[in-house]
């Protein structure tokens, strides 16, 4: 298991040190800091093994968490108890950085003991911590408090604690889809696919069980044979798909896998406030909200002509925001001049690139941008290695074709209904990585 | 140890705010400390005015001072008694949080005194009523076994660790569950888990409750059971499948490896497998859109699993194209799952990325890319055409690069497909100049001697290269004498010459032994027969097989079961990085049961037929000839060999002889041997930079473990090119230091890899004195060239087990051995009484065998045994109070003798043993 945790800053000094196990000792402080942190060269591993201790890193802006063992630990789950480590710090004080860490260290100390025993991590759920760890010092607690707050931290439901009460039953749903494309410069789809979160906000009152809904295919078809009639389905919706082919989808610890596994339906005990309820991938009948057509001429050896034209395809009445074409332009360009039909173009010579931004553009229109790029004659054999043409923008619609059809919430101790509850839904689709190779 | 000094006034100050009546200031204070402790400040000196705040109400100072105590109990055991009945006190409280802080508090505080008071408050805690109190005392029943494990057992703290896997509370059964398999791992015969249909359904109801961490504990404990039949694998599988939807990445591999494992005992036939393997897929691919140090752990995975099972991802190519963004390390284990699932149905696709890759910035990442684009042209026969020209094409980028990369793999496209693309030939030797890895240049020569009938020039290119024959490596040596001796079989008349040249370059002017035999093979060969000449040099050479780098099955089913670790993520087994007795143990795939075709489920896809691996030296009658350099198997004394044979089989005999010419590492002024040359374990010295050796790094310490002296070598690939064939070789030295056994580098050492090795050593080889008496010549081979590099090993790895000497003879001996023989000298700032000093040194086998005290001093008398047989005996003088030592050294002469300069070694002895 993890036999020490150690937070340094970008200076390779240790600003948080807890050994759990006796085979670590303090020259692995130091023995990191040497072969990771001041290395000469690029990392190119997340694990590193120095003299058969094997260190595991990972950086948030410029700290470096490292996590040392001697033993053949579950790799997978040091590195995701890391992450979850960062979550922790940044639900309580904001930030990673080192002055953040420097005046917290007392409680950072205390959540490290609380969440790994002896190399074990135990439950993390800030939910469940906030409720006997704080920054204002320890509240003295009635005996009742105590074992509620046990109970919680080892129950079965350690993300909610009871009797949390609502004036107003609240939830709010955001369907966040991040879509990625590798285009080829001949317009051929690479490859593309969706990776979408489902994020929930509640305020809810009680223990509240919930249920959730959505188009997945394998949930509607099996809907239609069970006696629905296929027509009501097709023609209910009105454009669009009906329903959609889910790759994969992992869920929030709070969702009911066996049941999931079973029936395919998704029921929960939400957590207070806002969770991931679950992620999940698409790559069949994704819609592209923009295409982008690249046209590289190299004139002589000092001249490139580049020319790209950008289409919008959705429906025109919808408006795509924060539209932004970075086209990378040769180490050795000396200069540029740019035209565009809409929105403003700038060369970034530190960035290598002409960015080019719009703020709102509507379903089917076209733009386009031309740029005469002069270089410097220079004796690199080396050809230009053309990195592709990326793109960034935002869509308020999921471009999976994802649709939530219902949140139900069941609460039989309190007296409201699931008529009560308030439901917001909203959909967002922005880029990932969506790049088109020219 | 790093430590800084905290001046005196500071620490004074903190000692008045400890001590102070306001809590808050107290509070203030503690804070102080534990940052001070944190920077790595000596902050023991306060440890009675911390331990006084410990008895407080306020949570938060309480869990302060537990941090301290944690650091420093060690240090201060006596002291740390203070802090015991606090503790007990406490697991008494009212409050289940502090009960569960005390038992926790305890089990990490290594001090025996501490640990006897343990026992009781422990044993209440595991049968505490609030489950927070018993699943912190079952992590602590592991914590109280890593101190002291008979105690464990004697206590019967396993039986209650064993009640509590069916305890109420999921927690409490995932903690138990990860205890006791922490435990069962150091004792492997002990079935302590004692797993079976029973115990495997509650584990699987806790399943489904605990938190996700509790989750990983049970799965990776599951996975060790074996089901007695399919229908419990079935059954289980059915259960697990579930969690392969959890959105913790360590969850889902975690079940994959129990799928992967159990679904070894499913029949093929059954529908249920073939469902199994579909659910298998997209979890798997869904990993890669995690963070990307998951994403690593996750496609380290993929490539065992696929190697395994390569139905599972068959389809699933696209997902590992890599992206512009991502690190290089994701970058280079995408692309080698690319390579293993190429195939027809994907090649264009396959090739039009590599070509792209090829293009980028990081020279690793090109370079693994060419490769590439051969090795599909090697396992798709349709694609080979394509890949050549690509290949083609690259070369005409004349990135230096690129080009050699692309020249190493064509020629083996060459020898998967002869007499087919021999028209690109011209274009390669457009660029021969360009060649400077040997590697490159190598291949290169293999392909002019190949087609030599084809070339018209091949004796002018051949020449070209003779020029500077001795300053090239080995590898290219070889294949330049094997390429012109072709080349004088097919077009004898014009090249005699030549071949005389190089044949007697290898032979008469040449200290490497495989090209010395090499060449005098090819002479006699020549001179006797050249019909026969002609069958063995151009022999049809047998076609080499499509799937490289394959790990060696063994290995790859253990691999499998460490699924999600890091053995899988190193992709060696955990005894090759774990100490001690953790790991040791053997994984295996269960057999497959109850099916009736089990001959043809080992087939499998693709795995019927052991594929060979591409031999790195193109020409197999080469590793013919290659002679094992294992390491002599008789233990009497070899006869004197003096010099160079001709020929022969002493291959150390002249390498090492010229080695004496060449700067020896700075010796100590005295002639004696530095103490420090005791090697911190962390950091072991370079004894072989890379500069030196043609790339290949080596680095080491000694050990003496159980008994045997271990010789830990760390071999880092530094060069660009893969290593074989690795040999290992000592010359004669002070106390016969010899390899027991060959030097097991199993895989080949690709460029940038870095291998740990452990060579065992024995005491029974030839002697001869060094200077300093404790060198070590050694001789490194591989199939580039063979290195020599010397090292000094601390004496005290010499000292055995049985060298505590009888009273008596002790006496006699003392009084027997002439006053010349003895040496005094003084060790500074030592900071031990005599008893902490005596028990340190017989860790390293120094016996004290009296001890008495005179006017204040402590006199420890002490024996020594070295390996050869040599006592050494010693007086420690000890004045409490003076950190410096004095200790004189008497020397009695065993029977091996030789003109051993022993007082200096025991210098090292009594320094290096208060190192450690």
């Amino acid at each position: 298991m993890i036999g020490g945790l150690f937070i340094y800053n970008h200076k390779g000094e240790v600003l948080i040190s807890r050994v759990y196990r006796d085979d670590i000792g303090r020259n692995a402080v130091d023995a990191f800091r040497v072969n990771v942190i001041h290395a000469r060269q690029q990392v190119r591993s997340p694990v590193t093994n120095i003299a058969r201790t094997s260190f595991f890193h990972v950086k948030r802006s410029n700290i470096w968490l490292a996590a040392v063992t001697k033993q053949n630990v579950n790799a997978a789950m040091v590195f995701e108890f890391l992450y979850k480590m960062c979550d922790v710090m940044t639900a309580y004080f904001g930030k990673i950085s080192e002055e953040n860490i420097k005046n917290n260290f007392v409680l950072i100390y205390e959540l490290l003991d609380e969440i790994l025993d002896f190399g074990y991590p135990q439950n993390s759920e800030t939910g469940a911590l906030k409720t006997f760890i704080t920054q204002t010092g320890i509240k003295s607690q009635s005996k009742e408090e105590q074992s509620q707050i046990t109970s919680q931290v080892t129950g079965q439901i350690g993300w909610r604690r009871e009797g949390i009460k609502y004036r107003r039953n609240e939830l709010f749903l955001d369907v966040l889809e991040s879509v990625n494309l590798l285009m080829s410069p001949q317009g051929q789809v690479l490859s593309a696919h969706v990776s979408g979160r489902v994020v929930m906000k509640s305020y809810l009152s009680g223990m509240p069980e919930c249920k959730f809904g959505m188009n997945d295919k394998i949930v509607i078809d099996k809907q239609g044979k069970g006696g629905a009639t296929d027509e009501a389905g097709k023609s209910g919706g009105g454009g669009g798909k009906q329903s959609i082919a889910i790759d994969d989808c992992t869920f929030h610890q709070c969702v009911r896998l066996s049941k999931f596994d079973a029936e395919r339906s998704i029921s929960f005990i939400p957590p207070d406030g806002e969770c991931e309820l679950m992620r999940y991938r698409t790559t069949k009948d994704i819609i592209l909200p923009f295409r982008v057509i690249p046209l590289v001429r190299e004139v002589g050896r000092t001249k490139l002509e580049v020319k790209v034209v950008i289409k919008s395809n959705f429906k025109p009445s919808l408006l795509a925001q924060k539209i932004e074409v970075r086209i990378p332009t040769p180490l050795n360009t000396s200069g540029v001049q740019v035209i565009c039909m809409k929105g403003k173009a700038k060369y970034k010579a530190s960035e290598n690139a002409i960015v080019w931004k719009i703020k709102r553009m509507a379903g089917m229109k076209e733009s386009q941008i031309s740029a005469e790029i002069e270089l410097l004659p220079t004796n690199d054999k080396k050809k230009w290695a053309r990195p592709p043409i990326s793109m960034n923008f935002e869509v308020p619609f999921a471009p999976s074709g994802l649709k939530v059809r219902y949140l139900k919430v069941f609460e039989p101790k309190l007296n409201y209904s699931d008529h009560d509850v308030i439901k917001w839904v909203r959909y967002i689709g922005r880029s990932g990585i969506y790049e088109t190779r020219c | 140890m790093l430590c800084f000094h905290v001046c005196a006034g500071e620490i004074f100050e903190l000692k008045a705010e400890l001590n102070s009546d306001k809590k808050e200031k107290k509070k203030e204070a503690v804070k102080k400390v534990i940052a001070s402790m944190t920077v790595g400040k000596d902050v023991s000196a306060l440890f009675p005015d911390v331990v006084n705040c410990m008895q407080t109400d306020n949570l938060e100072l309480k869990k302060l001072v537990y941090l301290y105590l944690m650091n420093y109990a060690k240090s201060q055991p006596d002291m740390a008694i203070m802090a015991v009945n606090t503790f007990v006190k406490d697991c008494e409280d009212p409050n289940p949080l502090i009960r569960a802080l005390a038992v926790r508090t305890m089990g990490c505080i290594r001090v025996d005194k501490i640990t006897e008071y343990l026992c009781e408050p422990l044993r209440k805690c595991l049968k505490d009523e609030d489950p927070y109190v018993r699943k912190t005392a079952a992590v602590c029943v592991a914590k109280l076994h890593d101190i002291n494990a008979q105690l464990v057992e004697d206590q019967g703290f396993l039986d209650t660790l064993k009640d509590l896997i069916s305890d109420s509370n999921p927690m409490v059964v995932a903690n138990a569950v990860a205890a006791l398999s922490e435990i069962a791992e150091s004792h492997p015969n002990s079935n302590l888990l004692d797993l079976n249909p029973q115990s495997i359904n509650k584990l699987l109801t806790a399943l489904n409750e605990c938190t996700e961490w509790g989750q990983i504990f049970i799965l990776d404990c599951l996975a060790n059971y074996a089901p007695r039949d399919d229908r419990e694998s079935q059954s289980i599988c059915e259960r697990v499948t579930p969690r392969l939807s959890h959105a913790n990445s360590a969850v889902v591999l975690s079940a994959v490896k129990v799928l992967m494992k159990f679904m070894e005992m499913l029949p093929k036939d059954l529908d249920y497998y073939g469902t199994l393997l579909k659910k298998l897929a997209p979890p798997l691919v869904t990993l890669l859109s995690a963070e990307p140090e998951l994403q690593y752990v996750a496609l380290r995975n993929i490539n065992l699993i696929v190697q395994k099972r390569p139905e599972i991802l068959k389809h699933e190519m696209k997902v590992f194209f890599v992206k512009y963004n991502d690190p290089i390390y994701v970058k280079l284990e995408k692309l080698d799952i690319m390579i293993r699932l190429a195939s027809q149905a994907n090649i264009a696709q396959v090739l039009a990325e590599l070509k792209e890759y090829a293009t980028e910035v990081d020279v690793d990442f090109v370079r693994k890319a060419v490769r590439a684009i051969g090795r599909c042209a090697i396992k798709v026969e349709q694609s080979a055409e394509r890949c050549v020209s690509t290949l083609l094409d690259l070369i005409q980028t004349k990135v230096n690069y690129v080009v050699q990369e692309a020249i190493v793999v064509i020629k083996d496209i060459f020898r998967k497909y002869p007499n087919k693309y021999e028209s690109v030939i011209a274009t390669l030797c457009e660029n021969l100049d360009s060649l400077d890895e040997p590697e490159a240049r190598a291949a290169m020569i293999w392909i002019v001697g190949e087609y030599a009938e084809r070339i018209d020039n091949a004796d002018e290119l051949l020449e070209s290269f003779l020029e500077g024959f001795h300053d090239e490596s080995t590898q290219v040596q070889l294949q330049l004498l094997t390429a012109i001796v072709k080349l004088f079989l097919k077009k004898p008349t014009e090249t005699q010459e030549l071949v005389q040249q190089v044949l007697s370059l290898a032979t008469q002017d040449s200290d490497n032994p495989d090209l010395r035999d090499r060449g005098y093979i090819y002479w006699r060969l020549l001179s006797t027969d050249p019909v026969a000449a002609k069958e063995v040099v151009l022999a049809e050479k047998p076609l080499i097989s499509e799937e490289t780098d394959l790990i060696e099955p063994t290995l790859l089913e253990e691999l499998i079961c460490h699924i999600g670790t890091l053995a899988s993520v190193y992709h060696k087994p955990p005894s090759a990085f774990v100490e001690g007795s953790r790991g040791v143990m053997h994984k295996r795939l269960p057999a497959r049961t109850g099916s009736p075709d089990v001959g043809t489920i080992a087939g499998g896809s693709g795995t019927e037929t052991a594929p060979s691996i591409i031999p790195s030296q193109g020409d197999l009658l080469g590793d013919l000839l290659n002679l094992d350099l294992a390491p002599p198997t008789t233990t009497g004394p070899p006869p004197p060999t003096s010099g160079m044979q001709m020929g022969g089989m002493d291959l150390l005999g002249g390498g090492l002889d010229s080695l004496v010419g060449s700067p020896m590492p700075p010796r100590h002024a005295s002639g004696l041997v530095p103490w420090h040359s005791s090697v911190d374990d962390l950091c072991p010295q370079v004894w072989l930079p890379a500069m030196k050796a043609k790339g290949l790094e080596i680095s080491g310490t000694f050990a003496r473990r159980a008994g045997v002296i271990q010789m830990e070598l760390t071999l880092t690939n530094k060069a660009m090119s893969v290593m074989t064939d690795f040999a290992i070789q000592f010359n004669r030295n002070s106390f016969g230091l010899a390899p027991a056994g060959p030097l097991q580098v199993l895989s080949p050492l690709s460029p940038n890899q870095t291998i740990e090795v452990s060579l065992p050593l024995s005491t029974v080889g030839p002697v001869m004195k060094m200077e300093p008496l404790n060198n070590l010549q050694v001789a490194v081979k591989n199939n580039i060239d063979v290195f020599y590099f010397s090292c000094q090993y601390p004496i005290s790895m010499l000292f055995v087990e049985d060298g505590k000497m009888e009273r008596q003879v002790f006496l006699a001996t003392w009084k027997d051995i002439p006053n010349e023989n003895e040496s005094q000298f003084q060790i500074k700032d030592c900071h031990l009484n005599s008893d902490a000093a005596s028990n340190k040194l017989q860790a390293s086998n120094i016996f004290t065998i009296a001890k008495r005290t005179v006017e204040g001093q402590d006199m420890l008398y002490m024996s020594i045994k070295l390996s050869n047989g040599i006592w050494v005996l010693a007086e420690l003088r000890v004045q409490t109070g003076n950190p410096n030592y004095t200790v004189s050294t008497e020397d009695g002469w065993g029977t091996t003798g030789g003109a051993v300069d022993s007082p200096s070694c025991v210098y090292v002895v009594c320094g290096s043993c208060y190192e450690v």
